[in-house]
């Protein structure tokens, strides 16, 4: 079996070893389920240093015919991208178990489980069914694990988050349909061949002119990008990530903003820009506003947040709006400026990772706040941390400050690169998006010196540090974001030869 | 006729003899004074000469045909004399358990009487004596049943059916006398060679009609069915099972066999856009009229007996039209339906004379919960009105859909069978006919009963048993009827010269 | 010989529990799953069995036997690839409905009897390849469901089961119509499919297969549930006991649009080029009437029953898309339906009614059924999941195929069938949502119920759901299992003339 299939299906069977032990035995659940998730991140590391990055390209392929008659196969192999993003789902996956410091239900563990398997799953898929497949059913555990915040706000974000991505997942599919009716095929491998030909519009009008020619090619994109767009999310499809962020367990939460999110770009590398380069180029304008009106709204509504996590819930959505700032400056200019241009992606993909983990392990804190305040998350409610518990205090700031860009951690050097190339090919947009770069160090300033400076109230005056438990949690990502941070070149190695891109 | 030529007679018509005989001697039994403990043996005694009867009529086996027609013996008249004779015989073992109480000599005399006179309808191709042998059937059939002197019910019964059935034979008579006079002959075979020349004739037509009122009544077609419900109803049951069964049996084949050879040429066409006088229009709408009341009237029934009339009613819609076929396929298929609907017949009311006598009554609340407390009459009952439901795998259903193949499949070729419009009819009230044979069905089986105590079988509950298991058998394997039945029509048709 | 075994076991498994004295009326049971297991392994036996190598016949596993030669009807079975399928759905679902009734205790006898016939006439269908024989087992089925609905179902069973029965009378009277009236037209004297089927474009006139076709499809499609003659499907439902409704759900709709496809539209294909497009609109209507009327229910069988309208819209629209894409999506759709029906109706009647004796969905929200009943929970949630349709169960598979048969013939009809689609998920969801995980609100308590603790899920019932869950799930990430058989059962003549087009790739 290859090594890939083996990658993806060992949480499953994790998944389904956790659900057969009954839920008395929390310690055998918890430590059954993170040793699968050990052992699905050495895995990892494995296929991290194999993967052979002089040559590039896709590696570990594996290709079975699954539905002859559709043109559907099981057909999965990795680029350095796919490495990359796989490599960060095994990091944060036991990260956001062991944050959970024992709260979390066997149903969770399990959710977990098997949230990982469909994430590599979409991750490694080179079908577009077969992507389909593991991005639905990523949904399930999502829903479950989002619900189990308790009470009806829970129920009710679950339920938005689930069907809102599911109809943009249907978008997306019934987009496919029509270019394996115009194509011929759902591999993407051939797909993009054929994008970087400019091919598919004229094969689009092809088959489907009769229903207005130009029409179709734009119903088309439009779909893709919908159901991308709720799942990045790109303002004004955001509406369901704030309540599912904020009403999902802190653990939870750190999967979704970590890895999830993470799903929506991928979609935008994989499946819109190898296909419809020209057509990105032509709608270059409206794409961008939308990439900065989601930085800078999203900004602003962060810093109108009195609760923490709704606050790095808006300030997820503003970091991947760079991300989607740059992919859009980089389709913007397809001929011509290629330092700007290879600046721009090297930034987004170092973006899409150095989030990950920063995002990850400041909602990690949060939990740690809300296991010592009893539940409490507003910025209003706490003060003074600084005193009580300066480890603590320390660590969540270099997270905090991380996200922030400061130089010498690992969030500047993407946001860095995104800039550097944007300027260099739209400069407006680069312009406005700088925008958002202040409001952001506003509000996580004033996150910084709500919580942690000032007087200490008297309630918090018992307030316990970071125990020794949880600081190994927190070490290794922050030992992470200061590499990344200065030797950001270990990355930059991994996709140098991404595939697909014009 | 010399002494030969009678004791020619007498031997083939030596099963209806010993019939006679045993009714007589059944009578003078009767005369004596402990008749009431003479019962059984009088039943026995009655079996014992029907049992004779059918094996001589069954050994024996010559064709003949004497007296200008009126006595005529071939293979087809000899099954039908069989079936009507056993029709006869299982009336006997129900009257056993019957209320009739007093004169009950006379009561097995008059079934034998009745059964003589069907017999020799089966055999004859006589107009005469096709008039002699209805009276003598329906004679029997009328003090049969009035024979319950303490209700009311019977009495009203009997004179209905004696009134109606006179004005009827007036009818018949009156047209079957129009009809010698134009052709000069009553020997249906004559007929045959002479109808060409008279098709079309006026009187002949008006004779055709009349005869076919006639004959309207014994089968109980619209609008000559009034009489049906009451004397079903009223009558005792192992009568209504007589008349339900055994009549129809032997009216239908003689009147297939009038219409095939005697009114063959005036035939007439009854499609739906174009009609033509003759007696086919005549059958089609009283076809019609039958199948639509005798359902639709039957959904409102609440007595057991009533709804079986109406529906006794709507299956001689049926069968005319088959008739309407006007074919020899056709006419087999009625005949087939004929035998199979007899025995589904009277096996219903074998089970409904079990549950009268227990009940006291037949309406729907009395079967409630039969499936408790006589599970193998309940299961019995269940084929048999499951199968006049026209539902697969019973013979019910097959000799429905072979009437109607054979009748769509000789009216014609092309796009529109002609009889298409009355095929339609007819499935289409069939299915409605599935509602009110489950209603009793949902009496039986799922409502609560009375009493929850199991009730001993009745001593009749072997002959509801095979009667049940034949119809099954007669649907899975319809051919261990069909093939000699078919056989016999072919051999009767090749010996007749047809124009 | 051994796809008669298939009903014959189960007639013999009829007599045997007929048989048992009063006393051991509780075997009745055990009798009635041997029977449902023989049938399924001479059905598996024949599925695996099924040559389907290149120069292999379409047809296998032939019995001719002459039966009524006065109309030329023979005893004639035989199989292709989609007969088999459909027997082996029969097979999975008959042993999962004896498993959901094992608690049956009243009248056991008279329950399994009928509901074997059932089995039996279903087996019979599917293989039938004379008309008359086929149109026989395709009765058989009737009365028993009468029975089995009025004697042991719940509400408004007496009004449920005679509505059902008239409606599927009315449809078998059309059928016998068009039958009767197609041996009188045709002149051939036989009641064999395939040589009626040789002589359909010949001898039956235009003018007659305008209205015979319309009479035969339609005959057959009521059992299937095509809007507007559904009605009796919801009431139906919902008033049969719980092995009846997931046998309805599961196969006996299935007969409907199994015999619309081998009887009717091979019959008369030129009859059907002029009805095709009605019945596709009809077949959309009811997908999307289906899933707007269940978005309304309060009672959660009724959900479940408009669901099923919803999802038989599907296969009716893929039967008239006359490419091999569609026609595959169709037959999937039949199989997958067939498992989910079954699996849906038997957590809602037997691990849910049977314990809380209510199915109003806002008074089981209240009950916290996801932590009384976690296998019950966990059942209904696969069992949505995948008649959401999501990919890795069957009913993707199934769904998207149809709809990718349908673009060529039908485009306009994608846009509403598409929004169908999003409001079976969304009537899916909420009602999942609001009976298993809705949050605890204390309402006043419904009296006509009871409350947990309930009684543990026994192990009859785990095995009957696992056994659905698995199949759904092995078909859903493994159709080339079904696919291949449908795929050369397309060879074969009868099918060849309805393939108007190779769809494209």
């Amino acid at each position: 079996m290859n090594a890939l299939t083996f990658l993806t299906l060992t949480p499953l069977l994790g998944a389904a070893l956790v659900a057969a032990v009954p839920s008395r035995h929390t310690g055998y659940i918890r430590a059954l389920g993170f040793g699968f998730m050990l052992s699905a991140l050495f895995s990892a590391l494995v296929l991290a240093f194999s993967y052979n990055r002089a040559l590039g390209g896709i590696q570990f392929a594996e290709r079975h015919e699954w539905i002859h008659e559709l043109g559907v196969q099981y057909f999965l192999g990795v680029d350095g991208l796919s490495v990359m993003l796989i490599l960060l789902t095994a990091i944060i996956t036991p990260f956001a178990l062991l944050a959970s410091g024992g709260t979390l239900t066997k149903l969770n563990v399990v959710m977990m489980l098997l949230l990982e398997t469909a994430l590599i799953g979409t991750f490694t898929a080179l079908n577009f069914i077969h992507w389909f497949l593991f991005y639905e059913l990523s949904l399930v555990p999502a829903f479950f694990m989002i619900r189990s915040g308790g009470g009806k706000p829970a129920a009710v974000a679950a339920f938005r988050f689930f069907v809102y991505t599911l109809l943009g997942g249907l978008a997306m599919l019934v987009a496919f349909l029509a270019i394996q009716l115009a194509t011929g095929t759902f591999d993407l491998v051939k797909l993009a061949a054929f994008g970087h030909a400019g091919a598919i519009d004229a094969l689009l009008v092809a088959r489907f002119g009769s229903l207005g020619s130009g029409g179709i090619c734009l119903l088309v994109f439009a779909g893709i990008f919908l159901g991308l767009a709720v799942k990045v999310p790109v303002v004004p499809f955001h509406t369901w990530l704030p309540d599912a962020y904020a009403e999902a367990p802190s653990p939870v939460s750190m999967l979704l903003t970590g890895l999830m999110s993470k799903m929506g770009v991928y979609g935008f590398l994989r499946l819109l820009l190898p296909l419809f380069p020209v057509r990105m180029q032509e709608l270059a304008t409206p794409l961008l506003w939308l990439a900065l009106i989601t930085i800078v709204f999203s900004a602003v509504a962060a810093l109108a947040q009195t609760d923490i996590k709704r606050l790095l819930a808006y300030s997820s959505v503003n970091h991947l709006g760079y991300c989607l700032l740059g992919i859009f400056a980089f389709a913007a200019v397809p001929h011509g400026l290629p330092n700007d241009r290879a600046a721009a992606m090297d930034g987004v993909m170092l973006q899409i990772f150095n989030h990950g983990l920063t995002a990850s392990a400041l909602f990690c804190f949060v939990a740690f706040l809300e296991r010592r305040s009893g539940g409490l998350r507003g910025l209003a409610d706490f003060g003074g941390l600084r005193t009580a518990a300066p480890v603590f205090a320390g660590l969540m700031g270099i997270a905090i400050f991380s996200s922030l860009g400061l130089p010498g951690l690992n969030g500047f050097v993407g946001e860095f690169l995104i800039f550097k190339g944007t300027f260099g090919l739209v400069w407006w947009a680069a312009a406005v998006a700088v925008i958002g770069l202040f409001v952001t160090a506003v509000f996580l300033l004033n996150l910084i010196q709500k919580v942690f400076t000032g007087p200490l109230s008297a309630r918090w005056a018992k307030f316990p540090d970071l125990s020794a438990g949880e600081i190994l949690t927190v070490a290794p990502v922050i030992a992470l974001l200061f590499v990344l941070g200065i030797f950001p070149q270990v990355l930059i190695a991994l996709f140098n030869k991404t595939v697909f891109l014009p | 006729m010399n002494a030969e030529a009678y004791i020619h007679l007498l031997k083939l018509l030596a099963p209806e003899a010993i019939l006679v005989v045993t009714a007589l001697v059944v009578l003078g039994l009767g005369l004596s004074p402990s008749s009431e403990r003479m019962r059984p043996l009088l039943t026995r005694l009655t079996l014992f000469g029907g049992l004779v009867a059918a094996s001589v009529l069954y050994l024996f086996s010559k064709n003949a045909c004497i007296l200008n027609g009126m006595v005529v013996l071939d293979p087809l008249g000899r099954i039908f004399k069989l079936v009507i004779l056993g029709l006869g015989l299982i009336t006997v073992i129900f009257s056993a358990a019957s209320p009739v109480r007093r004169h009950y000599a006379e009561y097995l005399a008059l079934i034998l009487f009745s059964t003589v006179g069907m017999m020799l309808l089966a055999g004859t191709e006589e107009l005469l004596m096709i008039f002699l042998a209805l009276e003598l059937t329906s004679i029997s059939l009328y003090v049969l049943t009035a024979y319950l002197k303490d209700s009311t019910a019977s009495a009203e019964a009997g004179l209905k059916y004696f009134l109606i059935g006179g004005v009827s034979a007036a009818f018949l008579l009156f047209g079957l006398s129009l009809v010698y006079g134009v052709a000069g002959t009553t020997n249906l075979r004559a007929l045959v060679a002479i109808s060409p020349a008279l098709a079309g004739d006026p009187l002949m037509l008006v004779g055709i009609v009349l005869t076919l009122v006639g004959f309207g009544f014994k089968v109980a077609a619209v609008p000559f069915h009034l009489w049906a419900p009451d004397v079903y109803e009223g009558a005792p049951t192992p009568t209504a099972a007589l008349v339900a069964s055994g009549s129809k049996v032997a009216g239908f084949f003689i009147l297939a066999k009038m219409l095939a050879l005697g009114f063959g040429a005036s035939v007439g066409m009854a499609a739906w856009s174009q009609f033509r006088p003759g007696w086919l229009p005549v059958l089609a709408i009283m076809a019609a009229l039958s199948i639509l009341l005798g359902n639709l009237a039957a959904l409102v029934q609440s007595n057991v007996k009533r709804l079986l009339a109406y529906s006794a009613i709507a299956h001689s819609g049926y069968m005319l039209l088959g008739l309407t076929s006007a074919s020899e396929a056709g006419f087999t298929a009625v005949l087939f339906y004929v035998i199979i609907y007899a025995l589904t017949t009277i096996g219903a009311f074998g089970v409904v004379s079990v549950v009268e006598r227990r009940r006291g009554g037949s309406q729907l609340q009395d079967f409630d919960g039969l499936h408790k407390t006589a599970p193998g009459l309940a299961l019995c009952l269940l084929v048999f009105l499951i199968s006049l439901a026209g539902i697969p795998p019973l013979a019910g259903f097959f000799g429905k859909f072979y009437m109607f193949s054979e009748t769509l499949a000789a009216s014609g070729k092309g796009a529109n069978p002609s009889m298409l419009w009355l095929v339609v009819l007819a499935i289409a009230l069939n299915a409605v006919s599935l509602y009110y044979y489950l209603i009793v069905l949902k009496h039986v089986f799922v409502a609560k009963p009375a009493e929850e105590e199991r009730v001993k079988a009745p001593a009749c509950g072997p002959l509801i048993a095979a009667l049940a298991l034949s119809v099954l058998l007669l649907g899975l394997f319809p051919n261990v009827l069909l093939e000699p039945l078919r056989a016999a029509v072919k051999n009767y048709t090749s010996s007749l010269v047809l124009p | 010989m051994i796809l008669n075994a298939t009903f014959l076991s189960a007639f013999l498994g009829v007599v045997l529990v007929l048989i048992l004295p009063r006393r051991a009326e509780h075997f009745a049971r055990w009798i009635a799953l041997l029977a449902a297991l023989a049938g399924l392994a001479f059905a598996l036996k024949a599925f695996v069995g099924y040559d389907q190598s290149a120069g292999a016949p379409h047809f296998q596993y032939v019995t001719r036997i002459p039966w009524i030669d006065a109309l030329g009807i023979s005893f004639f079975t035989q199989a292709d690839g989609i007969s088999l399928i459909l027997l082996v759905l029969t097979g999975i679902i008959a042993i999962a409905g004896v498993l959901f009734s094992w608690n049956v205790t009243r009248r056991p006898r008279a329950f399994f009897a009928f509901f074997l016939t059932i089995i039996g006439g279903v087996y019979g269908v599917f293989q039938s390849f004379d008309l008359f024989l086929l149109f026989v087992f395709y009765e058989i089925v009737i009365v028993p469901k009468y029975f089995l609905i009025a004697a042991w179902g719940s509400t408004n069973r007496e009004y449920g089961a005679m509505k059902l029965t008239i409606f599927s009378v009315a449809g078998s009277a059309l059928v016998l119509l068009a039958t009767v009236a197609t041996y009188a037209v045709s002149g051939v004297h036989s009641f064999d499919l395939l040589v009626l089927a040789d002589h359909a474009r010949v001898v039956f006139p235009p003018a007659f297969q305008i209205w015979a076709f319309p009479a035969m499809f339609l005959g057959f499609a009521v059992l299937a549930g095509i809007w507007p003659f559904h009605t009796w499907a919801p009431t139906g439902h919902v008033a049969a006991p719980t092995a009846v409704s997931m046998l309805l759900a599961g196969v006996v709709m299935k007969l409907g649009s199994y015999s619309a496809l081998r009887v009717a539209m091979t019959l008369f294909p030129q009859g059907l080029e002029q009805w095709r497009t009605v019945i596709a609109v009809l077949a959309t209507i009811g997908i999307l009437y289906g899933a707007l009327v269940a978005l309304a229910q309060r009672d959660l069988k009724f959900v479940v029953g408009y669901s099923s309208v919803n999802h038989m819209g599907f296969v009716l629209l893929g039967l008239v898309t006359l490419n091999t894409i569609g026609l595959s999506g169709a037959v999937l759709q039949m199989f997958s339906h067939g498992i989910i029906g079954g699996l849906l109706f038997a957590v809602v009647g037997r691990m849910i009614y049977d314990r809380t004796h209510t199915r109003e969905i806002s008074a089981l929200g209240a009950m916290g059924l996801s932590k009384a009943l976690p296998f019950a929970a966990f059942t209904f949630t696969v069992a949505s999941v995948a008649s959401m349709g999501l990919p890795g169960f069957s009913g993707f598979i199934a769904e998207f195929t149809i709809l990718s048969g349908s673009w060529k013939p039908f485009p306009l009809l994608l846009i509403p069938t598409g929004i169908g689609v999003v409001v079976t998920v969304a009537f899916t969801l909420r009602a999942l949502q609001r009976s298993f995980f809705a949050p605890k609100e204390d309402g006043p308590p419904n009296p006509a119920a009871h409350h947990p603790p309930f009684d543990p899920i026994t192990l009859a019932e785990k095995l009957g759901a696992c056994l659905l869950m698995a199949t759904t799930l092995g078909v859903g990430l493994y159709p080339k299992i079904l696919l291949d058989p449908i795929m050369h059962s397309f060879g074969s003549p009868l099918m060849h003339q309805l393939i108007r087009e190779v769809a494209s790739k």
